[in-house]
């Protein structure tokens, strides 16, 4: 469903005309377009950005954890389009137990990183991903930093006998 | 960053006819050429990178999840620590979408003073860039020469902040501290030296027929693929896309600077050297813009709840005193919401996706630094080459591994 503000504006608009179960929700703040993208739609949504709106860059791509509210995880994708000059924010909530998505990088090779990044801070999935290994911390770490309940200081981890 | 055990997925295998054995070489992390603690695991069939797999993390700090303990104001100091080279483009990059959260209208005055450090910040990066890739590559006069302009912008850099290298100059809000006295004479004497200085080197480097052997045709990309790839900044320009964000989104009163985007098509090292070079000399054009415009007024927003008051005011107004206590003990509360600025940083786009929940300290501080975004070239440009061009094509790419790993 889009949001008034956003009836006017040519990619929304697009997008609800290419499948209107895409969005579940969207909101126009600070200049900025959001849009709540149902978790079975983000990877055929982003294929046709690309393929048809002219997204060709994937800017980022990350995870907030809302706990301990529910659905617990949100991925936000940072997408930009260089022809059109235009920036598109899609994000897509996911539940606390196995959060799994299905991978951009078969459309963005870009988003191999930073799906690495998510999995490996939040323990956030992404099905189909080539080399779904832990980026920046070691194999054999326990747990997913970024996550809310996992503290800032005084962890598991004593550095004092390395 | 992975264990040891990662040699083992880098078993040589014999594939191609004629060939009897590969090797595995273990590039890093330590290794004066990564500027950093970059690993890469290369397999070699004679002289030519069959595999080549980067391994990053060794400098992860969790500078996100540190900021999450912060107060807004705090994590300022954080961003500094991420792309040393260019922390005053990493603090603009975080204070632009909180202000936009905030709704904060920045005077005149402390914007230009952003262009202007962040554009003697954009040469100092470029030439500490350019005198190690030169090093790198056999150059060594080269190194000495740019070290000496580096030393006199961190001299400026200080005179503003206190600080050469962790400047956290520019607050939310402003900027820290009003500009300091004879500020406006240091830089116009530093910026009247430096064009000649910039001829001098790229001579240094063009007529030098080593380097251009080493750099000219090598490491190429093609654009989309680098576009694909998240790849930002010089390299992008390099290989003929006139994109920048400075005048593509302009952000801090960019758009009332005149400025070319200097581009090549070859997208080679060379090339991506030369747009570099010419990024430098027009960024000198910005900072004599800046310090002939420079408008007057205040430098830090009429904002009591977020910007601390004058020392002044503090000892006459009851007001002053109780905001300075609030900001202090508390610090201030950010609107729900979410916000992203991109910023061209001198490696690309930065950009900071700031989520509030309302309260005093960021839900979440997402750095889409642009050395992470490049670094994944870092396959592509490596793999079926020679390995003595690897070492040209990693110095084009100009990462900082301490924005990679963050």
């Amino acid at each position: 469903m889009l949001a008034d503000n956003l009836k006017e504006m040519p990619v929304p608009a697009a997008i609800e005309a290419w499948d209107p179960d895409a969005i579940l929700h969207s909101s126009f703040e600070h200049g900025e377009t959001t849009l709540w993208i149902s978790p079975d739609k983000i990877l055929p949504l982003c294929a046709h950005l690309k393929a048809s709106l002219q997204f060709n860059r994937l800017s980022g791509l990350t995870a907030i954890d809302l706990y301990p509210q529910e659905p617990r995880f949100e991925v936000v994708y940072l997408l930009h389009s260089i022809p059109a000059n235009q920036r598109l924010k899609l994000k897509v909530a996911l539940p606390g137990d196995n959060p799994a998505l299905p991978s951009v990088t078969s459309v963005w090779a870009g988003a191999d990183w930073y799906e690495r990044e998510a999995f490996d801070l939040f323990g956030v999935t992404f099905t189909g991903h080539p080399d779904l290994r832990r980026i920046m911390l070691p194999d054999y770490w326990e747990g997913h930093p970024l996550r809310r309940d996992f503290p800032t200081h005084g962890h598991k981890y004593s550095y004092k006998d390395e | 960053m992975s264990d040891p055990g990662l040699t083992a997925q880098l078993e040589p295998v014999e594939t191609a006819p004629g060939s009897t054995r590969k090797m595995v070489l273990n590039m890093g992390p330590q290794h004066p050429s990564t500027h950093g603690v970059l690993r890469i695991l290369l397999e070699l069939d004679g002289e030519i990178i069959t595999k080549a797999q980067p391994d990053i993390g060794f400098l992860h700090t969790g500078i996100e999840k540190q900021a999450e303990a912060l107060g807004w104001q705090q994590v300022v100091t954080l961003t500094d620590r991420m792309d040393y080279l260019a922390n005053l483009s990493n603090n603009l990059a975080y204070v632009l979408p909180v202000e936009r959260l905030l709704g904060l209208e920045i005077p005149a005055k402390a914007q230009w003073l952003r262009v202007l450090l962040c554009e003697l910040s954009r040469i100092n990066s470029h030439a500490v860039w350019l005198g190690t890739h030169a090093l790198d590559l056999g150059a060594m006069t080269v190194f000495f020469y740019c070290f000496r302009e580096r030393e006199d912008i961190l001299r400026l850099f200080e005179m503003f902040s206190g600080q050469r290298l962790m400047t956290s100059y520019i607050r939310i809000g402003g900027v820290a501290l009003e500009p300091p006295r004879g500020w406006h004479a240091a830089i116009s004497k530093f910026a009247s030296g430096l064009s000649d200085k910039i001829d001098e080197y790229e001579d240094l480097l063009t007529k030098n027929p080593i380097f251009l052997q080493r750099t000219q045709g090598v490491g190429h990309l093609s654009l989309e693929r680098l576009l694909d790839l998240g790849v930002t900044g010089p390299m992008i320009r390099a290989a003929g896309l006139a994109w920048d964000i400075r005048k593509s989104e302009p952000y801090s009163s960019y758009e009332k600077f005149d400025f070319d985007i200097p581009t090549c098509t070859e997208s080679d090292v060379f090339s991506r050297f030369r747009v570099r070079v010419d990024e430098m000399r027009q960024s000198l054009r910005i900072v004599n813009q800046a310090l002939e415009g420079m408008p007057e007024g205040p430098w830090k927003a009429d904002a009591p709840k977020v910007v601390l008051p004058d020392r002044e005011k503090m000892k006459t107004q009851m007001e002053a005193l109780i905001y300075h206590f609030k900001i202090v003990t508390e610090g201030f509360r950010v609107p729900a919401g979410d916000a992203y600025v991109p910023v061209e940083s001198p490696r690309g786009e930065i950009g900071f996706f700031v989520a509030s929940d309302g309260t005093s300290k960021p839900l979440r501080v997402f750095m889409r630094t642009p050395s992470f975004g490049n670094l994944q070239s870092l396959t592509p440009l490596f793999e079926g080459r020679l390995i003595a061009d690897s070492i040209a094509s990693l110095g084009s790419m100009d990462f900082v591994l301490g924005d990679v790993d963050r």
